[in-house]
């Protein structure tokens, strides 16, 4: 095996509200059956890396209930595996992570007991298909140190992103995290290729000096004594960052060419599979340019929308332009517009909720309204 | 071996003859029902549902399409360290070796399996029903009455009672007489070809009967013998749905019912879940011009037509302008622009062309088949083609990768009129 993988899943991001109040935005739902560590976690796999350790430490819960079986991303075999690492209280004191770097080497064990040359790091909350051996492959063709995946801006919010630049000869110039004006035209992934010997001796020198940020300690701090490399993707990617990111990210599960890469195209991206029955249309059913949990009770009208598995319409109940997650009960007569359901919202008879799609109506999860 | 209190047998080897094409290249057992699902689902999750985690599959019949989907049993759990699936094929012997004559003589010809396993109970059962059944509240009835042989019996209309085996019974449901198909009933207990046997019982009555019948059944045989030794056997009454899905109409039929808005069978229940073959599980995407009404739809469907009143299988590609009326589509279908299906079967991975209509015209059984395609629904094999305008009938059977010149050419264009069958012999044969 030539690359062992780490997903950074500790994170919370305040610009999402209710959705990661009690959730870390690796475990938040998309595209209908998806939970967002889904895609980096079957890039993974799909790449062949087959040893993965996923950093937790925002509210696991739901995401340590989403990964309670390695098997659907194929790895619970005899080689590798699927490792999850939460802070834990030691002699020491209680080890909560300080920071990306800090979070690595407080688990620099499962680092050193492995022995793939190589490790990919990469961030659980964005959606996008890589394929990892190609990265890697230009990592070593390029005899990089470090490389970083970074791409062009098309429509994203550049505050949002760490700005990247580089130098004629290809090498990483300068990197900002979140900068209030555009700096570069190029934003960084968060996806890293790094040699493990190479990382083991970065960890063990920045953390006793409380260096504890991959980004401004490991890159930036490195930049000019490592070989930074930086590796362009082209593909689709989203990170999930706002909450009017999340529903239009959604949304675009529904055009065709984003729809067919992520969700029909092989390799396919794998999730916990929960063996519910076929989607169901009553009479009073009509559906329009939307996905479709499975185990969904439909009895309404549903308009250009995200449903998750077991949702249940009431009839002439009109749903547009909505993101619905696992579980929610609509009942008749209800106008949902613009909206985003957390799970397990209940919508009583007659109610309604509209938003915008500039700040769209959110419901938080096991809501009555 | 630790030793277990019941292990599962289940005789997944028939054919179902009479449900046609459907049948042509896989058993019963692996044929497709309520969308997603194999007819061996319900009693491979019923097991596991139960709490049964030794399950035996008994194939026989074109077994290729059951064994892929039973692999080594991880939808269901049964992937185990002790126990779990395991598929248990005729064979040869250093003297013997045959196929399969009889329920009983299959189990018979497994015994190795049995003696390994050495459990209290055997759950013997047939692949070929659906319906949801708690197999420990069986067997709980089976200890409670101290019984040698527990049979699950249905209550059928009176009238009806003479097409079953039945059971007649004393006050407190003891068999003291079994009757296949009674010509003058006096009970409606029909056996559900559900058995749970004392395990030390049925091997001393499988090698009797092996002696005397070399085609021993249940029914036939051991049932009789074991009431003459008089042993006591038990009527165990289930009270829920329970369908056998003989023929194409059946067949058609319990599947519509499933479309109900509260149907008797109820797939949406949270815990007694379905299991099946889940690689992948994508949801379906409905598109802009799809209208879709009374209907059952499963995973990774692209729908851009009209379905009304049908029910379709994982992956199906439903074409702008296509209509889908009281029709089961199968996995990973393509339907052509235009096309007009109405009261068809269309086994998976078919291809219907643009513009092609099936079911038109009067309903006359079919020539080569009349006993089997009788009912109005015309059925089209697995893998098969139909070529762009084409229009075939009521009845008709459509099997393997047509040509437009295997149809008639009419004043209408190329046909197939109702009752006709196309059927092409591919090179791996039919």
């Amino acid at each position: 095996m030539r690359a062992l993988g780490i997903i950074l899943a500790g994170g919370n991001n305040e610009k999402l509200g209710v959705l990661t109040q009690r959730r870390a935005v690796s475990a938040l739902p998309v595209g209908s059956c998806y939970r967002a560590v889904d895609f980096t976690l079957s890039n993974m796999t799909n790449s062949g890396i087959n040893k993965v350790a996923v950093i937790t430490q925002y509210h696991s819960r739901s995401l340590h209930d989403h990964l309670s079986s390695s098997t659907w991303w194929n790895f619970g075999r005899k080689q590798g595996g699927l490792f999850i690492f939460t802070p834990y209280v030691s002699n020491e004191g209680s080890l909560w992570f300080r920071g990306t770097a800090d979070s690595m080497y407080k688990n620099l064990i499962y680092l050193k007991r492995s022995n793939e040359p190589y490790v990919v790091i990469a961030s659980g909350n964005a959606v996008y298909k890589m394929d990892f051996n190609k990265l890697i492959d230009n990592h070593i063709e390029t005899e990089a140190d470090i490389t970083v995946v970074y791409k062009d801006i098309i429509d994203e919010d550049f505050r949002n992103y760490g700005a990247i630049s580089f130098d004629e000869t290809g090498r990483l110039f300068n990197l900002e995290e979140k900068p209030f004006e555009k700096v570069s035209d190029q934003i960084s992934l968060g996806i890293y290729v790094i040699k493990r010997t190479l990382l083991i001796k970065i960890l063990e020198s920045i953390i006793p000096e409380e260096r504890y940020d991959f980004v401004k300690d490991v890159l930036i701090g490195h930049r000019k004594m490592l070989k930074i490399m930086g590796y362009k993707f082209d593909g689709y990617w989203r990170a999930i960052d706002s909450v009017d990111n999340y529903l239009k990210l959604n949304m675009e599960f529904l055009q065709k060419d984003v729809r067919t890469l992520l969700i029909k195209d092989q390799p396919y991206i794998e999730t916990k599979p929960k063996d519910e029955p076929p989607v169901k249309y009553n009479y009073a059913a009509a559906a329009k340019n939307c996905l479709v949990g499975s185990g969904s009770i439909i009895n309404g009208n549903v308009q250009n929308s995200v449903l998750f598995r077991r949702v249940y319409t009431g009839e002439n109940s009109l749903i547009k332009n909505s993101v619905i997650m696992e579980g929610c009960y609509i009942g008749n007569n209800c106008i949902i517009q613009n909206v985003i359901l957390d799970k397990e919202v209940v919508i009583s008879e007659g109610k309604s909720v509209i938003g915008t799609p500039e700040e769209p109506a959110v419901v938080a999860k096991g809501e009555v309204v | 071996m630790r030793k277990k209190e019941m292990i599962a047998l289940l005789l997944a080897g028939g054919q179902g003859s009479r449900l046609g094409v459907l049948t042509e290249q896989k058993a019963k057992p692996a044929v497709s029902f309520g969308g997603k699902y194999k007819i061996i689902d319900f009693p491979m999750s019923n097991c596991i549902n139960s709490g049964i985690d030794t399950v035996g599959v008994l194939t026989q019949y074109e077994p290729l399409s059951l064994n892929r989907h039973i692999g080594i049993g991880i939808p269901w759990d049964l992937d185990r360290r002790s126990g779990g699936v395991t598929i248990l094929a005729p064979h040869l012997r250093a003297e013997t070796g045959a196929f399969y004559s009889g329920t009983a003589n299959a189990i018979f010809q497994n015994m190795q399996y049995l003696e390994s396993n050495n459990p209290e109970n055997v759950l013997i059962l047939s692949g070929d029903h659906i319906y949801k059944m708690d197999y420990a509240k069986m067997l709980a009835f089976h200890k409670r009455n101290n019984a040698d042989v527990t049979i699950a019996v249905l209550e059928v209309p009176m009238e009806e009672a003479c097409r079953f085996g039945i059971m007649n019974t004393d006050v407190n449901d003891k068999i003291y007489e079994f009757v296949e198909k009674p010509e003058q009933p006096v009970s409606n207990l029909a056996s559900m070809g559900i058995y749970i046997f004392n395990y030390s019982l049925l091997k001393e009555a499988l090698n009797d009967d092996n002696k005397i019948h070399p085609d021993s059944d249940f029914g036939k045989h051991i049932i009789p013998m074991l009431l003459e030794r008089e042993k006591r056997l038990f009527a165990y009454r289930f009270k829920y749905y329970w369908k056998d899905v003989g023929t194409i109409e059946s067949y058609w039929q319990a599947n519509m019912e499933l479309i109900k808005t509260l149907p008797d069978f109820n797939l949406y229940e949270d815990f007694w879940r379905i299991y099946t073959s889940d690689d992948h599980q994508p949801p379906t995407y409905m598109g802009e011009s799809s209208d879709i009404r009374t209907s059952i739809v499963s995973e990774g469907c692209e729908i851009y037509g009209s379905v009304v009143h049908s029910i379709l299988g994982t992956e199906v590609f439903v074409d702008e302008g296509a209509v889908i009326k009281d029709s089961i589509i199968m996995d990973k279908c393509h339907i052509g622009k235009g096309a007009v299906i109405d009261r068809a079967i269309i086994d998976s991975e078919a291809v219907i062309g643009e513009n092609v209509t099936i079911g038109f015209g009067e309903n006359i059984a079919n020539e080569l088949k009349p006993h089997i395609y009788d009912s109005g629904i015309s059925v089209v094999g697995h893998l098969s083609v139909i070529p762009d305008n084409v229009t075939v009938g009521k009845n008709c059977v459509v099997y393997g990768d047509t040509k437009h010149s295997d149809y008639r050419l009419t004043e209408n264009g190329l046909e197939l009129p109702s009752g006709g069958s196309v059927i092409i012999e591919s090179e791996g044969g039919i």
